[in-house]
């Protein structure tokens, strides 16, 4: 499996993300600049979180006008699968692959902590190796993390189940529109989520949950793992 | 540009006065150089020559500390500390203040104090790996008048300094993982704001400042030069008033988006050894940067000002060489290969291009549109400003202060009523509003985040890990530099201890007041000689640090404050240790003794509105021995959870060790009242958790070692319940109590209409 970190000026969680991947065997995966305008030879591509151009203008709004961009979305509609981590998650709905927006925290606080989130459906690519329903705890790090979106978007995410991730326990850190955490595009290809699976893949790290999205974005069954 | 005023108007009209040159400074600098300088000159010397820069008045004071140690790699006066963590690996470290711009600008002011401390760091060659601050602010409440304007101020300048803090840390992608925050009316119009930055680096990466080699070109790399900051050093050497309000110009702006881009650019641009030495443009900007690193190469140093970035028109030779415009390095690197450097800096889309060159003459030599701009020579320059050692005097306030009994009240009638009130105050609040603000684990290394006694921070590739710290008690200091200077380091290094780490050695940030008053530089001369006390006893060296003196508003002086930050070494990932208890039944142990010692507590002043008689002792001999222990029960895996006593006192402790379920049964015998047992600030004390089954074998060890270790409870779940001597003193609920504490600060920030809206906060 050959895997795509896609790095923008300002990027600053490619390094987690890339650390977290290359950690399964036979998983390879590799730093792309954003000027790249060929993603042919990936299988997974991952945008990561941070602060792309300083989050200028708009957070995502300029990293969604890249070349690289263009490659990803050709990626997309080829059936590719994608992942937008937080700043990453701002870019996929700035470039259109998702629908929606990620405003300001109602708090007008960035947040940093660790938040139980909730997997609302296991049949996703993204979250095969989760039950549903099953309350998992990702960290969250973000000052525009506050999804938001029409009423009748909203119907359909709900609908069509593409709604993956909501914030659980009664918490809504960031006041998004249906306690949305993460989202998928219609093919179900494309995973938008504000929380950070990357920062949870040990113990030590305060959670290892976030090792069984990348297990299932990357078809991965470990047989030691267990399905907590 | 307008015309400047010839040398012979500077000296006639005493504008050098405004450029932070006193008479018989200018009078040194005419002898000096044999002339009268020109504008540029003149302002040269007034920054470089100002406190902040020359450290004129406290130097002799610093040069007190000790400095070697078997670890240390590189003491001060490089761009920060550095020292050996065994198997080819280094720590480098160091804390800065930005107290005069976060009383201006707050969200800037504190933003680029954090940018200015990356830049030291990295400019040793050091991956920066993690941010702690350490802030003071007046108080944010006023139960007589709760609209009054200085609480609003106070406020403001709280939340803008967070998020100032919050915006350029998050942003650059390091983490923020300790600190500390303190209110008190001294810090009213003054806040201190510290910066502390801690790096990581193979010994064989270390870089330095010097520029060496005739003839190799000088680089700037980064953002453009304004007219930002121009003075910004001067203006942190002078008492704030009505006035400084118009010094706005002189707080810089920071870019951390261009901050991140020069930091990549600048630790590739050393991996790829083109570049013979960098040094950050901080205060004073291109003027400090480029005299030190010529000086330090035993070389000269030629600039020609046409071709320096500008991003304003017509800036004279004076505005650039003074303006404090941030992210911006400037680096010597090997002549020919200066394509190479530019070739990276371009891909990170970063300015960078040659300004001048190293010369053998030791000058630093200016031209501009042709012309000589300034020429000075750097022995003169550098080495010549003139040392003050100030009168050193108690003030009589001070010395009746001491006499006071500490404890002026009766014992209170409900105590479990006044801990409620007590752990409201955004003294001891939890600081979760602050710590939820600063990204603290980005880079996937945080093992420990805010919230415990230190922070752990695991190195890649290896076992081990950096426990840190930064501390410091004011109101100790305030009544008693010497003995609060000990308690500073030693509260620190017990932090570090706590988690697991052996302190290594800590970087300090100096926070006074006015140093021409006589009972100011008491403080310092008396608190530098507590720190060093306490540092020779710990072993702890001190690799560097800052100055931060004329922390004044319309002549008040804010407490004495010195801040310690402890970094340690942990050696194996099993002994890193939380202060948080781990599991029910687990047996609570205090270790050291519990005297009557209230003077400057939390209880003290909560009670009576100020403080006065003596802080707590400190013995050395016996904190070294508590801390040695501690640790090698850590090691011996005896250990669940350990924390250090400190303000608040047992009860405070006992509090901030409980985390979700976990609560405590207390059951303590002790001689004192009540109300003193329990609030008591006495030092060298540490509270344990630990097993049953460890139990026997900790208090073994304790008792071989002569440290009192006393039986106080048990961890229990949901409950707080504290007796003493048989009797219930606190029975609360522990969700209620934690909801209260835990909500403490954001309700005081929430309520008031303060509303600082960050300026950029996103993810």
């Amino acid at each position: 499996m050959r895997c795509a970190v896609i790095v923008f000026p300002g990027s600053n969680c490619d390094s987690d993300l890339y650390k977290a991947v290359n950690s399964f065997e036979g998983v390879d995966a590799e730093y792309v600049w954003y000027t790249t305008e060929n993603l042919d030879a990936f299988d997974l591509i991952l945008l990561p979180g941070g602060f792309a151009y300083g989050d200028y203008l708009r957070a995502g709004a300029l990293a969604a006008r890249t070349p690289v961009l263009k490659a990803l979305i050709r990626a997309a509609e080829r059936g590719v699968r994608v992942i937008g981590i937080c700043n990453g998650f701002q870019v996929l709905t700035e470039c259109g692959l998702l629908p929606g927006a990620l405003q300001r925290n109602s708090g007008l606080h960035f947040i940093c902590d660790t938040p139980l989130i909730e997997v609302v459906q296991d049949q996703s690519s993204f979250t095969s190796r989760y039950q549903q329903g099953e309350l998992i705890r990702l960290p969250i790090a973000h000052g525009e993390g506050n999804y938001i979106c029409d009423e009748l978007t909203l119907r359909h995410l709900q609908a069509e189940n593409r709604i993956v991730f909501r914030y659980a326990s009664g918490s809504n850190p960031n006041g998004s529109v249906d306690k949305i955490a993460g989202i998928l595009n219609s093919k179900g290809n494309v995973l938008g989520m504000m929380p950070h699976p990357e920062r949870a893949m040990a113990d030590w790290m305060g959670s290892s949950d976030g090792r069984r999205l990348f297990e299932s974005a990357l078809n991965l069954f470990p047989e030691t793992a267990d399905a907590a | 540009m307008p015309p400047e005023p010839t040398p012979e108007e500077i000296s006639t009209q005493q504008s050098y006065l405004s450029l932070g040159l006193s008479d018989s400074e200018y009078q040194l600098v005419c002898e000096l150089l044999g002339r009268k300088p020109n504008l540029t000159e003149t302002g040269i010397y007034g920054v470089m020559w100002s406190e902040h820069c020359s450290y004129k008045t406290s130097k002799m004071q610093l040069s007190r500390f000790p400095t070697e140690g078997p670890n240390v790699l590189q003491g001060p006066g490089e761009g920060a500390g550095v020292v050996d963590l065994g198997d080819g690996w280094a720590v480098v470290f160091k804390v800065e203040s930005h107290n005069h711009p976060s009383a201006i600008e707050p969200y800037q002011g504190a933003a680029t104090g954090v940018g200015g401390i990356l830049r030291d760091i990295y400019s040793m060659g050091a991956r920066p790996v993690a941010f702690l601050n350490s802030l003071r602010f007046g108080p944010l409440s006023d139960k007589k008048d709760p609209g009054s304007p200085n609480i609003k101020r106070n406020q403001y300048l709280f939340g803008g300094v967070v998020a100032g803090i919050a915006g350029y840390g998050n942003c650059i992608g390091v983490p923020t993982v300790a600190g500390e925050v303190g209110f008190d009316a001294c810090y009213s119009g003054n806040p201190l704001v510290n910066a502390m930055c801690v790096g990581v680096i193979r010994h064989e990466d270390l870089q330095h400042g010097r520029a060496e080699g005739i003839g190799n070109p000088v680089i700037y790399v980064g953002a453009a030069t304004g007219r930002d900051g121009i003075h910004g050093a001067t203006f942190a050497s002078e008492e704030l008033n009505e006035e400084s309000e118009a010094k706005r110009p002189s707080v810089q702006v920071g870019d951390p988006f261009m901050g991140k881009l020069v930091l990549e650019a600048c630790l590739e641009l050393f991996r790829s050894g083109a570049v013979i030495s960098v040094q950050d443009m901080g205060a004073a900007g291109l003027t400090c940067s480029s005299t030190e690193m010529a000086e330090k190469g035993g070389n000269g140093m030629e600039l020609d000002l046409d071709l320096v970035p500008q991003r304003a028109l017509e800036m004279s030779p004076y505005e650039i060489m003074l303006s404090e415009s941030q992210e911006r390095m400037l680096l010597v690197a090997k002549a020919g290969r200066e394509e190479e450097v530019f070739e990276i800096c371009r891909k990170w889309e970063v300015p960078a291009c040659t300004i001048g060159r190293v010369i053998p003459e030791t000058v630093l030599r200016l031209k501009h549109r042709g012309a000589l701009a300034a020429e000075l020579p750097l022995d003169r320059l550098l080495g010549s400003c003139p040392l003050y050692q100030r009168d050193a005097v108690p003030s009589e306030k001070q010395l009746s202060r001491q006499k006071k009994n500490a404890v002026t009240w009766d014992v209170p009638d409900d105590i479990g009523a006044l801990f409620k009130e007590m752990i409201v105050q955004p003294e001891l609040a939890s600081k979760r509003w602050v710590y939820r603000q600063y990204d603290s684990m980005v880079r996937t290394c945080t093992s420990v985040g805010p919230g415990s006694d230190a922070a752990v921070i695991r190195i890649e590739g290896t076992n081990k890990a950096l426990a840190m710290s930064i501390d410091g008690n004011s109101r100790y200091v305030e009544l008693d530099p010497q003995t609060g200077g000990r308690i500073a380091v030693a509260e620190a290094a017990r932090n570090v201890t706590c988690s697991g780490g052996q302190p290594l050695a800590l970087t300090n940030g100096l926070n006074f007041g006015n140093p021409e008053k006589p009972e100011i530089f008491w403080q310092l001369r008396e608190a530098v000689t507590g720190i060093c006390e306490a540092c020779q006893s710990l072993e702890l060296p001190v690799t560097g640090g800052n100055v931060s003196l004329y922390n004044e508003t319309e002549g008040e002086a804010v407490y004495p404050t010195p801040l310690i930050g402890v970094v340690g070494l942990v050696e194996h990932p099993e002994h890193e240790t939380t202060q948080h208890w781990k599991q029910a039944g687990d047996v609570i142990l205090l270790l050291g003794e519990t005297e009557e010692e209230l003077g400057a507590s939390a209880l003290q002043q909560f009670m009576t509105g100020s403080i006065f008689g003596m802080p707590p002792a400190l013995d050395l001999e016996k904190e070294k021995n508590l801390q040695e222990a501690v640790l090698e029960a850590i090691r011996q895996n005896l250990i669940a959870s350990a924390h250090d006593l400190s303000q608040g006192g047992l009860v405070m402790a006992l509090l901030t060790s409980c985390k979700g379920e976990l609560g405590v049964h207390v059951d303590w015998e002790s001689g004192i009242r009540d109300d003193l047992a329990l609030f008591s600030e006495s030092q060298s004390r540490i509270l344990l958790s630990t097993v049953p089954q460890n139990l026997l074998m900790l208090e073994k060890l304790m008792q071989s070692r002569k440290i009192p270790c006393e039986r106080v409870g048990v961890v229990m779940p949901g409950r707080f319940d504290i007796a003493l001597n048989g009797k219930f003193l606190i029975q609360e609920e522990l969700p209620e109590l934690q909801q209260l504490w835990e909500n403490a600060l954001e309700n005081i920030m929430n309520s008031e209409n303060q509303g600082f809206s960050g300026e950029k906060q996103a993810a």
